[in-house]
């Protein structure tokens, strides 16, 4: 008994940091996992991706400008978030290139002009250290600014909820009925940067996108429901944020990349068995007819 | 035709001419991996060497990585500083991409290493030199008889100078370590226990028996894991560790949630590996020993 608590809880009630990086995680899996999913479902899974690398410059830019803010880092990772994303909708809608196109043309432009203004201004501070984020280290205001984050996403997406979930199934209709398609999935992507930058605090802008869109990939082969997929998402986000933190305190690994292991174990286990086209599955449908 | 090679010829001899005298006022150059070689070599050096140096100040020479610009300044060159120990692993990439012929001085050697430190439980770092030499002044005087004895061979007209500069350096150098022992000893034993973000004050401790423990190993590519610093954290409680200190090459994000989470004190930056440009607390190496031992004298005597 007491060894269980030791190795399930005890680290979390001896140590605050350990506290304040599980609050952080879960905060974090409860804004990012709904968006993951949303991503998947609009076959935007690598605009995660991308938005990270626009993210990048700005918050390294914030960073050259006045320290180890958080609001510099914040502001600057937003703004980058925000123009790119603005640039892309408005290249998308307006000329012949498509939004996959004109993203990639933003955020490599976005990622030059970054690592330009930093080889001009301090040559090689070790800026990707101050750029991978630290769950350990969590102070007042960073697990605030996270908490903020993950209540706005999760007001904003109640408040789009219709048209997102009808433009996802069924674009054409939406644009047939309603003309909440593009204001809908303009917050969509702010909502995407503003998790971005979150996570970018927390994780690293690069693993920030690994709670994104696993646990979305996870929900996809329990669910055929977009409600129960996005529940189930945000399940494995907070059991894969809580195991990791336990991985990380056990066995000496770096507490980042824990969390996004555990998340991509999930994974594994989910394209093995899962019930929606999971492999094992597809290649026993017999099964599922006898139950 | 026959005018203009002529011209041409006429050209070339008065290029000549003036190169000349050009090059026999011409410095020597040389190139140093970081800014504490730097500042040495300049110390040694004076108006006859003109230094380049590639990791600049506040730069991290653990994780640089080589510009084009870098190769050429080392093309040029005629010797090469470099710290060894295994401080610069991106050192022998450049050689190889720049080709230069200039003889490569590791400023480190004569020195004993010592090994990297153990107590972290990082088990990968054992068995490897400690690079850090300089954080004690007593080597920091090995490293300037190397570096004037290379100039010396190098460049036998500036023999005079050298001696002679790298004498006075030396006096400098002997006062601050005397400096050093004189602060270090008002501090009273029982808290001479330092926690800093990056552990690279190892010759320091065998040096003036202050005691330094990071939470990361020795060099800064490791990230902390959760174990590590529970393990951290519980030892600054268990042996009352007095204060803990930021640097400033790693993340001092964890750093400030220890000393939250023990109530140790957090005393200024130490700085480590790198010199601060003019504007800042450590311009040259006796200013960084001389700032560091302030920073642990206000957290610590008291």
């Amino acid at each position: 008994m007491s060894t269980l608590y030791q190795t399930f809880i005890g680290p979390f009630s001896e140590f605050e940091f350990m506290q304040r990086a599980l609050a952080g995680v879960l905060a974090l899996a409860l804004g990012a996992c709904p968006i993951g999913v949303f991503l998947m479902l609009r076959r935007m899974s690598l605009v995660g991706d991308a938005m990270a690398h626009a993210i990048l410059p700005g918050a390294a830019v914030g960073f050259l400008v006045s320290g180890l803010n958080l609001f510099a880092m914040t502001a600057g990772g937003l703004i980058a978030g925000f123009v790119v994303a603005l640039l892309t909708g408005l290249v998308a809608r307006t000329t012949e290139l498509k939004e996959d196109a004109a993203l990639a043309t933003f955020y490599l432009l976005s990622l030059a002009i970054g690592v330009t203004i930093i080889s001009l201004q301090g040559a090689n501070i070790d800026l990707l250290h101050i750029l991978f984020g630290n769950v350990l280290a969590l102070d007042d205001q960073t697990l605030l600014l996270i908490a903020t984050n993950a209540t706005i996403t999760l007001i904003v997406l109640a408040l789009i909820y219709r048209p997102l979930v009808i433009e996802c199934v069924d674009p054409g209709f939406m644009r047939a009925v309603s003309r909440a398609g593009g204001p809908a999935h303009l917050a969509f992507l702010v909502l995407v940067v503003v998790n971005l930058v979150s996570g970018f605090h927390a994780l690293g802008t690069l693993l920030a996108v690994g709670i994104m869109m696993l646990p979305a990939a996870i929900g996809r082969f329990w669910a055929r429901d977009i409600t129960l997929m996005i529940v189930i998402a945000t399940a494995s986000g907070l059991v894969a944020g809580y195991a990791g933190l336990l991985v990380s305190f056990h066995f000496g690994v770096a507490s980042g990349p824990a969390v996004i292991l555990i998340a991509g174990a999930l994974y594994l286990a989910s394209l093995l068995f899962g019930h929606v086209g999971g492999l094992v599955r597809q290649l026993f449908p017999g099964r599922h007819l006898e139950a | 035709m026959v005018t203009r090679r002529r011209l041409l010829a006429a050209t070339a001899l008065a290029a000549l001419f003036v190169a000349a005298p050009a090059r026999a006022q011409q410095r020597l150059n040389v190139v140093a991996s970081f800014s504490i070689l730097g500042d040495f070599v300049k110390n040694v050096g004076g108006d006859r060497v003109a230094v380049e140096t590639l990791v600049g100040p506040n730069g991290n020479a653990h994780v640089y990585a080589p510009s084009p610009s870098d190769a050429k300044k080392a093309a040029d060159a005629k010797l090469v500083f470099v710290n060894g120990l295994g401080f610069e692993g991106w050192l022998e990439r450049l050689v190889k991409a720049s080709g230069t012929k200039a003889p490569i001085v590791a400023t480190t050697k004569g020195i004993k290493p010592r090994e990297r430190a153990g107590d972290h439980g990082h088990d990968h770092d054992h068995g490897r030199a400690d690079p850090h030499a300089w954080q004690s002044v007593a080597n920091a005087k090995i490293y300037v008889a190397n570096i004037r004895d290379a100039l010396i061979a190098a460049d036998p007209a500036g023999k005079d100078t050298y001696v002679a500069n790298a004498a006075a350096y030396l006096a400098k150098l002997d006062a601050l370590e005397r400096e050093v022992r004189e602060v270090i000893a008002k501090i009273p034993a029982d808290r001479r226990r330092v926690i800093t973000s990056h552990n690279a004050f190892g010759y320091f401790q065998d040096a003036y028996g202050l005691s330094f423990t990071a939470p990361q190993g020795v060099s800064t590519e490791a990230e902390a894991s959760a174990k590590d610093v529970a393990a951290i954290i519980t030892q600054i409680k268990k042996q009352k560790v007095a204060a803990v200190f930021l640097e400033n090459v790693t993340d001092p994000r964890l750093v400030q949630q220890i000393a939250r989470e023990t109530g140790a004190k957090v005393g200024g930056a130490l700085y480590s590996d790198a010199l601060t440009d003019e504007k800042g607390n450590a311009p040259t190496y006796i200013d960084l020993i001389r700032h560091n031992l302030r920073q642990l004298a206000a957290a610590l005597v008291s």
